[in-house]
């Protein structure tokens, strides 16, 4: 990592995972035999799931030092937050990098209940926990050695640009490693980088593009399925089926590849750029689709649709303009 | 204090904005809690226009279009019923009491249904009490 002696200074990249499950790192390691590519194009200066490179060694690095961070993972608790901060520092380019850094990912769907009545269920009520003695994390414990430390679990899920300015979005839950590999290549290539905020690695272009699938302009249905309810025929566009898929709203980019594999699309790829609300534009699509202009007819209709919420910003809703129940 | 709340009604342009006109030219006297935001037709009401008004603090939010089959542009009106029949459900799910959301539709001619409604509609949200949402939105995040 010191020997800086090569005539081309490589590039210093680091990976990072806030609140994430780990896809996000592994895509990275997606790319396969690529990455010996990456790395004779690049130092990875800091990763986690890979490196033993501790806390303290990122501190000591000077400002700006990396020139490319991917942070993965939504903004959970107080260790988040302070790497979140304290790669802002240290980076050149700060990539939010997946669902959750981008919008707030699966981890948001938190946003539904409080701290309160997550830690009452995971330490007191869930079916594997005997805590007899209502044992709750502390941040802080005294013991003879000195005291203990646990990061501050906050009230609510946040992506990563409502904690620091964030350069680039790479979308997707995992973004789609040949993405990452176009978007490194720009970088490493020294390429002309699109402007500040923008998101890459996906298109303009909505799912519904790039989907193969048959689709009319009739798209009128008497009642909404979940996939599991309904034979799909493999050929029909999900929504004229009755299926919802958030195609109409979600960015291309990813290959339609849920769609490909007959599944309709969650959505993980975001907005398009014109939408504010990720989910609204959906809920409005979805709602006009209804076949009928009786009112009890329309709200039979709308109670096959499960659960608005939790489908529309599966991915969102941290980053929503009701970005939590309101307790 | 009494509470006072603000109601943001999004009015179409050709039954529900000229009825409230009627309303006033009329001299009709109802209360002065509604904050009117003219819209072509209640089938634009994006749905982002309700979410946002409460966001930014709006104890509830009112949408007036045409009677059915009076759209002037024939079905932008039950476009709008059946968007509002899944935002009323959406809503619900974020915790928000659906009674601060209302459709009704008032036509060119109902001056005083409207203001009834002005005056019905801001004494059930003063019974629901101000709206909690922008306080939770912006303060609970840590």
């Amino acid at each position: 990592m010191k020997e800086e002696t090569s005539q081309k200074p490589k590039l210093k990249l680091a990976v990072y995972w806030g609140a994430a499950c780990g896809g996000c790192c592994v895509s990275v390691l997606d790319v396969h035999e690529k990455l010996l590519d990456v790395i004779a194009a690049a130092d990875l200066v800091f990763w986690p799931i890979a490196l033993d490179i501790k806390y303290k060694d990122v501190e000591a690095m000077p400002d700006k030092y990396i020139d490319v961070t991917l942070f993965n993972g939504a903004v959970r608790n107080s260790e988040n937050e302070h790497i979140a901060k304290l790669l802002r520092q240290k980076s050149k380019v700060l990539v939010a990098y997946g669902s959750c850094a981008h919008m707030g990912g699966i981890p948001g769907l938190a946003n539904f209940t409080t701290k309160e009545a997550i830690f009452k269920r995971v330490y007191e009520e869930s079916e594997s926990t005997v805590n007899p003695d209502k044992i709750f994390p502390q941040t802080h414990f005294d013991v003879d050695e000195g005291t203990l430390e646990l990061p501050t679990f906050y009230n609510d899920v946040r992506s990563l640009n409502q904690v620091v300015d964030v350069d680039y979005y790479l979308p997707g839950c995992p973004p789609q490693s040949e993405r990452l590999l176009e978007v490194f290549t720009l970088i490493a290539t020294g390429a002309p980088l699109p402007p500040a905020g923008s998101v890459v690695g996906a298109s303009e272009k909505t799912q519904c593009d790039e989907c193969k699938r048959t689709k009319t302009e009739n798209k009128k249905v008497k009642r909404f399925y979940r996939p599991i309810d309904i034979k799909d025929d493999g050929v029909t566009c999900f929504l004229e089926q009755g299926v919802i898929c958030m195609g109409p709203s979600t960015r291309a980019g990813c290959g339609v590849r849920c769609i490909v594999g007959n599944a309709p699309c969650r959505g993980c790829y975001g907005p398009s750029e014109a939408a504010s609300d990720p989910g609204a534009k959906m809920l409005s699509a979805i709602a006009t689709m209804i076949d009928s202009n009786n009112e009890k007819e329309i709200e039979k209709v709308v109670e096959t649709i499960d659960d608005p919420a939790g489908t529309f910003y599966r991915f969102s809703l941290p980053s929503s303009i009701i970005r939590r129940t309101i307790v | 204090m009494e509470f006072n709340p603000t109601i943001v009604a999004f009015l179409c342009n050709w039954c529900s904005y000229t009825g409230a006109d009627l309303a006033g030219t009329s001299r009709m006297k109802y209360k002065p809690n509604v904050r009117v935001i003219r819209v072509m037709c209640s089938g634009r009401v994006d749905p982002t226009f309700v979410y946002k008004s409460f966001r930014e603090g709006a104890d509830g939010v009112l949408i007036c279009g045409c009677h059915p089959g009076d759209c002037h542009y024939q079905e932008g009106n039950y476009k709008c019923l059946r968007r509002f029949k899944l935002m009323k459900k959406y809503i619900t799910q974020m915790g928000i009491e659906p009674a601060r959301l209302h459709l009704e539709w008032i036509s060119a001619s109902e001056g005083k249904q409207f203001a009834e409604l002005i005056d019905s509609m801001t004494a059930r949200i003063k019974e629901l009490g101000p709206s909690k949402i922008k306080t939770v939105v912006e303060t609970l995040a840590i």
